[in-house]
C-alpha cells in the first residue's frame, strides 16, 4: 500500500481555529494504530475561512483538503481515505473529486505563495525538494550585474506599497563603494487588515531568506536584518529555525556554497510602532533608537543603517526574487501587466465569504478578486466598497469595481495598492466611521516629529468624531479638506503624507453619507450610535417579550402577546433588542 | 532587590558593548521583571552608560513597553480594520464588563488580567479576534467572552 501523507495547517490562523487539537487527535491515533500514514505539519494554504484545514494525499483518491476539520471526526475521515472511500465531510479542494473551492484556487497564480500550505516551513529539506536554494546556486554562478539586470528586466516593483522598481533600487546600492553594506527585510507589517507577510513568513520563511541572500550577493552586502513585528510570534519562531538550518547547510555564513561570498542574517524584533514600517524609521529602530523617520535624501542606498549603504525591501518582494532568478524575467513577465508585472498577494478580510490569503496576477479586475477568487459577499448585504492600502490608502466604491488591479489604476482611484490588505465592506459599514477609524489609528501612531501630522491628524479626528456624534457642520467638510492638504504638504514621511487619504477618498465617493450625518443627523448604515434610534414595528411585533428580557436597562415595556415599545429616553442604543428579535420587529433608523 | 539586580546584571552582560541593543535589552528586561520601573531604567542607564532620558524615550515610544505592572494574563483586543467592521467595540465592552473594569482601568484589582487594545493581530479572517497571552480566539461574539474568561479565572482560583 502506498504511504499516505496527512498534513495539518498549523499557521496562526489554523491554530486559532483549533488545528492543534486536530493534529493531536491524529498523532494520538497513529501512535496507537499501525497505519501507513506520515503525519506532517504545514502552514496556511490561504483559505483561512475554512480553517482548520487537513490535506490527505497518497491514495488513489488523489489529494483532498478537508475544511473546518474537527478532532472528533478527523479519524473516521482518515480511515475512509485509507480505505479509498471519499469522505463525506467538507471537501474544499480535491485533485480528482468534486470540491467546493477548486475554482477559487484555479483563479489564482502562486509565485510568492508557491510553497505556503504545501511544505513544512520548519523543514529545510521540504523547501529544497521544491527547488529551494537552487536559485541561490544559480545566482552565485552569475555575474552580479547580470542578477541586477534580470531583476530590472522582470519589472518587479516594491511590494511594500510604493511600487519602486526593485532592480533600480538594487543598482543604486550596488554602485555605492563601501566595505560594509546591509540588506534589510521589512517585515513590520503594521497595516490593520493586512497579514500577507505573516503568512509568508510562517509558511515559507526560506523563500524570503533565499531572496535576501541573492540580493545581498548582487549588491555586495555581507550582513542583513529581518525586522519583524513582535506581534507575530510564530513568524519569528519559523524564521529563527530557518536561519539556523540555512547556516548549517552553508546557505548562510562564511564562503557560501564554496564561493568567496559571505553573508550573515539577523532577526530584529519590532517593539510595536507602526511608523517603523517606514524605512528610515525602521533603521533608527534597528539602531536601538526611537523609530522616527529622517529626511531623505540621503537615501538608504547611500547612507542607511549605521550610515552604510543599505537596501531595504519588503517580505513579498524578497520572496519573488528566487523565483525570478530560477525561471527568468521573461517567464515572470508572462503574468501581470506591462507596468506592473508579476503577481500580488492580497489579504482578503471583512465582509467577504472567502477571507484569507490570495495571490493573483496583476491586471485582474477588482470584481474578479471579490467574486471569483474571494467567493463573493459573506452576507446578503450588497457590496459597498473595498478598502485598500490600510491607513495610507482609500476606499474604492462599488461603481469602480471594474478597476484593474495594478499600481497605476489603483492610484488613479485615490486609493493605493499598498502592501495588500483588502477589507471588503457591505452596506452595513458606515464610511464616515471607517474614515474616523483610520484617523484614530494614524493619530495614535504618528511619531510626533512633524507638527501637521501630530496635531493635524488630531484635529481631523476631532472633526470626524463630531460628525459621527451628530454635531457636525457643513464647514467641517471644508476644514477637513484644508487640513488634509496641509498635512500632506507638511509631513516628512509616508505616514503623515498619506494619513488624510482615507478621509479624502470617502469624501470623494461617499460625500452624501457625510451630508446625511451633518444635515439630516442620520447614519445611513446604522453604525454611529448617537445617530440611530431603535423602534419596534407594531405590525411585526408578536409580543414574545424576548427583547424586554434582553434589554440591559429595562426600557422596553409590553405584556405577553402585546406590542412592545421602547422608551427612547432610557434607551442606551446597545442594540441587544435588535439582535435578539427573531421577527425583525426591532428596526434601526 | 539584590536578587532582581542579579537577574538584571545577567541580561546586561549579554548586551553590553553591542550596537543597537537597547530595544532587545528592554524587551528581555521586561520579560524578566514584567514591566520597566523607573528604578529599573535608571539602573540600566548607569550600567549601560546610556542617558536615562534616552532609555525612557525608547520605552515610551514603543507600545510594547509597560511602565506599570500588569496582570497575570494579558488580553489583547484587536482593533484592526476587519475586527472594527465586525464589532470589535462590542467585544471590548464584553471583556471590560466581564472583568468589571472601571473606565480608566486596564488591570483588574486582583492583578489577574490586563486588557489592552492592539492595532492588528494579523488574523483578520477570524475577525473579531482577541488574544489572551499567546492564544488567539477568533470569530467571537460578545456573548462568548464570559465563558472564555472563565477558563482563566477558574484556572487562577485553583492554584
Amino acid at each position: 500500500m502506498n504511504n499516505i501523507i496527512v498534513k495539518v495547517g498549523l499557521a496562526s490562523c489554523g491554530v486559532a481555529a483549533g488545528a492543534k487539537e486536530v493534529y493531536n487527535a491524529l498523532k494520538q491515533y497513529l501512535k496507537e494504530n499501525d497505519k501507513p500514514v506520515t503525519l506532517k505539519k504545514t502552514a496556511c494554504i490561504g483559505m483561512c475561512f475554512e480553517e482548520p484545514i487537513v490535506q490527505f494525499e497518497g491514495s488513489e483518491l488523489g489529494s483532498i483538503h478537508i475544511g473546518k476539520a474537527r478532532p472528533e471526526t478527523i479519524i473516521s475521515i482518515l480511515e475512509d481515505y485509507i480505505a479509498g472511500k471519499a469522505p463525506a465531510e467538507n471537501i474544499i479542494l480535491a485533485e480528482k473529486l468534486p470540491s467546493r473551492h477548486n475554482d477559487l484556487l484555479a483563479n489564482q497564480q502562486r509565485i510568492v505563495l508557491r510553497n505556503c500550505g504545501i511544505i513544512d516551513p520548519e523543514c529545510i529539506e521540504d523547501y529544497e525538494a521544491r527547488d529551494g536554494y537552487k536559485a541561490l546556486q544559480k545566482a552565485l554562478s552569475m555575474d552580479r550585474d547580470a542578477i541586477i539586470d534580470e531583476i530590472k528586466k522582470s519589472g518587479l516593483r516594491g511590494r511594500g506599497g510604493a511600487g519602486f522598481p526593485t532592480g533600480v533600487k538594487w543598482q543604486l546600492c550596488a554602485k555605492e563603494v563601501s566595505a560594509k553594506k546591509y540588506v534589510i527585510c521589512n517585515a513590520d507589517e503594521g497595516d490593520p487588515g493586512a497579514f500577507m507577510d505573516r503568512s509568508t513568513l510562517e509558511g515559507d520563511p526560506h523563500s524570503v531568506i533565499e531572496g535576501m541572500i541573492i540580493g545581498a550577493y548582487a549588491i555586495g552586502a555581507n550582513e542583513g536584518y529581518i525586522y519583524c513585528r513582535a506581534e507575530y510570534p510564530m513568524a519569528l519562531e519559523h524564521l529563527k529555525t530557518a536561519i539556523a538550518a540555512a547556516e548549517k547547510k552553508n546557505y548562510l555564513g562564511k564562503n557560501i556554497l564554496g564561493s568567496s561570498f559571505s553573508f550573515d542574517l539577523h532577526i530584529k524584533e519590532g517593539a510595536g510602532a507602526f511608523v517603523c514600517g517606514e524605512e528610515t524609521a525602521l533603521m533608527q529602530s534597528i539602531e536601538g533608537k526611537r523609530g522616527m523617520p529622517t529626511l531623505r535624501p540621503p537615501y538608504p542606498a547611500a547612507k542607511g543603517l549605521w550610515g552604510k549603504p543599505t537596501n531595504i525591501n519588503n517580505v513579498e518582494t524578497w520572496a519573488n526574487v528566487p523565483w525570478i532568478i530560477m525561471h527568468s524575467a521573461n517567464e515572470y513577465r508572462k503574468y501581470g501587466t506591462d507596468k506592473s508585472p508579476g503577481t500580488k498577494v492580497f489579504a482578503l478580510a471583512g465582509k467577504i465569504a472567502g477571507s484569507g490569503l490570495i495571490e493573483v496576477p496583476m491586471g485582474i479586475p477588482l470584481k474578479d478578486i471579490i467574486y471569483k477568487v474571494g467567493g463573493g459577499m459573506k452576507t446578503s448585504k450588497p457590496f459597498k466598497a473595498v478598502q485598500m492600502g490600510g491607513p495610507s490608502g482609500g476606499c474604492i466604491p462599488a461603481e469602480k469595481i471594474d478597476t484593474i488591479v495594478d499600481y497605476d489604476s489603483i492610484t488613479a482611484t485615490g486609493a493605493i495598492m499598498g502592501s495588500g490588505g483588502m477589507v471588503v465592506m457591505d452596506t452595513g459599514t458606515c464610511m464616515v466611521d471607517v474614515a474616523k477609524f483610520f484617523l484614530n489609528f494614524t493619530q495614535n501612531e504618528s511619531c510626533g516629529k512633524c507638527t501637521f501630522c501630530r496635531i493635524g491628524t488630531k484635529r481631523m479626528l476631532e472633526i470626524l468624531t463630531r460628525i459621527t456624534e451628530g454635531k457636525g457642520e457643513l464647514q467641517d467638510l471644508n476644514n477637513l479638506e484644508e487640513l488634509a492638504e496641509n498635512i500632506i504638504k507638511g509631513s516628512l514621511c509616508g505616514l503623515g503624507q498619506t494619513a488624510p487619504d482615507p478621509v479624502l477618498t470617502t469624501l470623494r465617493y461617499f460625500k452624501d453619507e457625510y451630508l446625511a450625518h451633518i444635515v439630516d443627523k442620520r447614519c445611513p448604515a446604522g453604525v454611529c450610535t448617537a445617530l440611530i434610534t431603535y423602534k419596534i414595528d407594531p405590525n411585526k411585533c408578536i409580543g414574545c417579550t424576548l427583547c424586554a428580557r434582553k434589554c440591559p436597562v429595562s426600557c422596553i415595556s409590553g405584556k405577553v402577546k402585546q406590542v412592545h415599545t421602547i422608551d427612547l429616553e432610557k434607551c442606551i442604543k446597545c442594540g441587544a433588542c435588535f439582535d435578539a428579535c427573531k421577527f425583525e420587529a426591532v428596526v434601526k433608523e | 532587590m539584590n536578587n532582581v539586580l542579579k537577574r538584571l546584571d545577567k541580561i546586561i552582560t549579554t548586551y553590553q558593548g553591542k550596537k543597537g541593543s537597547l530595544i532587545p535589552l528592554l524587551q528581555e528586561t521586561q520579560n524578566e521583571l514584567g514591566f520597566l520601573s523607573r528604578e529599573t531604567m535608571e539602573y540600566l542607564a548607569e550600567k549601560m552608560q546610556i542617558p536615562a532620558a534616552e532609555i525612557f524615550g525608547v520605552a515610551t515610544f514603543y507600545s510594547m513597553f509597560r511602565l506599570e505592572p500588569q496582570g497575570k494574563h494579558l488580553i489583547r483586543v484587536c482593533k484592526g480594520t476587519a475586527c472594527h467592521v465586525s464589532d470589535a467595540d462590542g467585544i471590548k465592552k464584553a471583556v471590560v464588563d466581564a472583568l468589571q473594569l472601571a473606565e480608566d482601568e486596564n488591570t483588574t484589582s486582583d492583578r489577574q488580567f490586563t486588557v489592552m487594545e492592539v492595532a492588528c493581530l494579523g488574523c483578520c479572517s477570524l475577525a473579531p479576534v482577541i488574544m489572551i497571552d499567546d492564544r488567539t480566539y477568533g470569530k467571537l461574539v460578545p456573548e462568548a467572552i464570559p465563558a472564555i474568561l472563565h477558563q482563566y479565572i477558574s484556572e487562577t482560583s485553583n492554584e
